[in-house]
């Protein structure tokens, strides 16, 4: 029997994942790792609303920084998608993407310290490439009909509105709204680097060993996002929109002699600010490169790898969960919930936790990655399963699993698992700021050693690999031949 | 002196041309009927002239119609004149329009029928109802020429009758491709016959019947 494309490609990503985990290091070096899950458990069912005093504060200003994020986003994404057509917008918006949130609040905080204005910026200015992209696609996909008849003359603003803007509103509506429940997991994720947001009380109570503090504050933020639908609402989104900039804390002043010369000197390599010429330059460079990006890009890619297939079997796993071709009612009920769950918690906030439980190495950040995007993709071939028509004698069980459902799905499944693939690779690089020695430990390194000028060659450096893996899985999509409409479910 | 004339104009798909060469004008006063079946290049002679003309006041009625459903049928209409205005008062109209344009544009919409649906997003309509608020758009719009591909199509007798007077009354000029010929006869000056891409009748409508034209399927 021939083998078939897909599966080669399979056989093949599973064959070099397992090559890479002989490779890795997936020791569990917490002397009692089991003790601590059951703490935090207990700490999830026995939640601590009183003990963190500012556990009001922590929401309010996760939302804030949020709202104020997404939208200062999506206006400049608006702008950039009305030129996007240009090939130098398209690339600017390709690479201010490819920088993961964490790493643009890593150099606002050498800048702007701890203002909110690095917090803002942090969630604005990645996601205005993503949503530029998206926009642009929506735009192009409207009726061009209603612009042709228009009267000549009409002025262009008003053409684009009333032609094009007006079709298109619905559907930039609907991705604006999912980019929000991204917008506050990214918002709550950059507490861990400073701002006054959950993460950041997380950390301390995790610090201070409080798991009932830990459970309550983990339990308001799946209701935060879980409530998201019935308290976000189109008539009340101005208001909210126009308070959120005065609900963000004041934080630090910004120091504006730091700004300068974060700009103008800290981040200019250290041989040309030392006017040592091209060579030394080079040599630096090298140096760098050999050193540090070599070791994280090796790093970043085993455990990409990894945990690609890990969210694969996952995802594969679990989608029978929502499925009503197996589950009923209640079941289904209860497998929604779990998936929400899942894919709610951020990969940076699950590898933080698992990393407090089990010790620094390669599994915390496995384990975040498949159970974040497993329960992604899991939702979405759950989804697609459920429109799909059995014949009423179909087989049951196991026998309906593996010969009625996954040979249909697995087309779907697989082009979700590549339109992840950029995403779990900048989550891997980013959650080396925990200490597992992906890119964003040695980005972070240096930010601690205050050689920005390394950070930052090694964040461009993150941002090429990102840009490359997301040409890779457009090829291998292509090659499949493979079309999912969904390719917009990016964080 | 006539400014909407066409001299050996073609259209091509690809490298086949598909219509022409042909030349013709439209005279004030003349409401132009194109007549043939369905392929003879009716629709792609609208195109042809919209494209020639368009440095013109012309308003063009696609067969497609070309409405935003989710927009109001008001805010359809009003778009014949987004030329008129800023574009500030353009944003101001989505939000809440001006009470002038509401009254105007009412009785345009009650002239074809269907004010009572003024507020109703365009999506929610039928094909006749969409077919009238088109028509009410290019009636607002105004201007030297009208173009309109099977104006009439999904409207039934009397209606069909009452939006190509307005139709025709409106424009000082008008080229309508119809597809019911007792209705070109009687509100259309000039009958032009398409066939294969060429133009194979050219006469005023007086001196024409429906029977006579039927040679022409």
């Amino acid at each position: 029997m021939p083998l078939r494309a897909t599966t080669r490609v399979t056989l093949g990503l599973v064959l070099l994942a397992l090559v890479c985990l002989l490779l890795g290091d997936f020791e569990i070096s917490a002397h009692d790792p089991w003790r601590s899950l059951g703490q935090l458990f207990l700490g999830l069912i026995q939640p601590d609303f009183t003990s963190v005093d500012s556990l009001g504060e922590a929401l309010l200003r996760t939302v804030a920084f949020a709202f104020v994020g997404v939208g200062v986003g999506a206006l400049a994404g608006m702008a950039l998608a009305l030129c996007f057509h240009r090939w130098w917008v398209r690339t600017f918006c390709a690479f201010i993407r490819a920088i993961h949130e964490l790493f643009w609040a890593l150099i606002f905080l050498q800048s702007f310290g701890l203002h909110p204005v690095t917090g803002v910026l942090a969630i604005a200015i990645p996601y205005a490439g993503i949503f530029a992209k998206v926009y642009a696609e929506i735009l192009d996909e409207t009726d061009p009909l209603p612009g042709q008849v228009l009267p000549r003359g009409a002025g262009r603003l008003s053409a684009l509105v009333y032609a094009r803007v007006s079709q298109a509103w619905p559907h930039l509506v609907s991705y604006t709204a999912y980019r929000l429940e991204c917008g506050l997991r990214s918002s709550a994720v950059l507490g861990f680097v400073g701002m006054p947001t959950i993460g950041y009380h997380l950390m301390a109570a995790f610090a201070q060993g409080h798991y009932p503090t830990v459970g309550a504050l983990l339990l308001m933020f799946y209701l935060l996002i879980g409530t998201l639908r019935w308290w976000v609402r189109p008539k009340i989104l101005p208001l909210y929109l126009a308070a959120a900039p005065f609900l963000l804390g004041t934080g630090l002043p910004i120091m504006w002699s730091n700004v300068t010369r974060f700009f103008t000197e800290d981040i200019v390599p250290a041989p040309l600010r030392r006017g040592e010429g091209l060579e030394a330059l080079w040599e630096w460079f090298g140096q760098l490169f050999v050193q540090q990006a070599l070791p994280g890009i090796w790093n970043t890619l085993l455990l990409t790898q990894i945990a690609l297939v890990a969210t694969g079997a996952l995802a594969l796993a679990l989608f029978p969960l929502i499925s009503r071709h197996f589950t009923r009612r209640a079941g289904g009920m209860a497998g929604h919930v779990v998936l929400v769950v899942m894919r709610s918690t951020p990969e940076y906030m699950l590898a933080f936790i698992l990393l407090q439980l089990w010790g620094p190495s390669m599994l915390p950040a496995v384990v975040a990655l498949a159970l974040h995007n497993g329960g992604i993709i899991a939702h979405l071939v759950g989804r697609r399963s459920n429109e799909i028509t059995l014949r009423q004698d179909a087989p049951q069980g196991m026998n309906r699993y593996a010969f009625e459902m996954v040979p249909r799905l697995y087309g779907p499944f697989l082009a979700l698992l590549f339109y992840r693939w950029e995403i779990i690779l900048r989550e891997t690089a980013i959650l080396g700021i925990l200490g597992i020695a992906t890119l964003g430990f040695f980005v972070d390194s240096a930010i601690q050693e205050m050689r920005f000028d390394r950070a930052m060659v090694l964040i461009l450096i993150t941002a090429l690999i990102n840009i490359g893996v997301d040409v890779l899985a457009r090829r291998l999509r292509g090659y499949l031949r493979l079309r999912h409409g969904v390719d917009r479910q990016q964080c | 002196m006539t400014r909407f004339t066409l001299t050996d104009a073609e259209a091509h798909y690809g490298a086949t041309r598909v219509l022409g060469p042909l030349s013709l004008s439209v005279d004030e006063g003349e409401h132009v009927a194109l007549i043939g079946k369905s392929g003879a290049g009716k629709s792609t002679l609208l195109s042809l002239m919209f494209d020639h003309w368009r440095e013109q006041p012309v308003a063009l009625m696609p067969q497609a119609l070309g409405l935003v459903d989710t927009l109001s049928v008001f805010h359809n209409v009003y778009m014949g004149r987004l030329d008129r205005h800023r574009w500030w008062r353009n944003l101001a109209t989505l939000a809440r329009p001006w009470r002038r344009d509401i009254d105007e544009i009412t009785a345009l919409l009650e002239d074809v029928g269907i004010a009572e649906k003024r507020w109703t997003p365009c999506g929610e309509l039928s094909g006749g109802q969409r077919q009238r608020v088109a028509a009410a758009r290019v009636l607002y719009q105004q201007g030297d020429l009208l173009l309109a591909d099977e104006p009439v199509s999904a409207l039934d007798g009397p209606q069909a009758s009452a939006v190509m007077a307005k139709l025709t009354g409106r424009y000082p000029r008008t080229v309508l491709a119809m597809h019911d010929l007792e209705l070109a006869l009687s509100f259309c000056t000039r009958i032009v016959g398409l066939k294969d891409g060429a133009i194979v009748l050219d006469a005023p409508s007086e001196t024409l019947t429906a029977a006579a034209l039927q040679d022409l399927y």
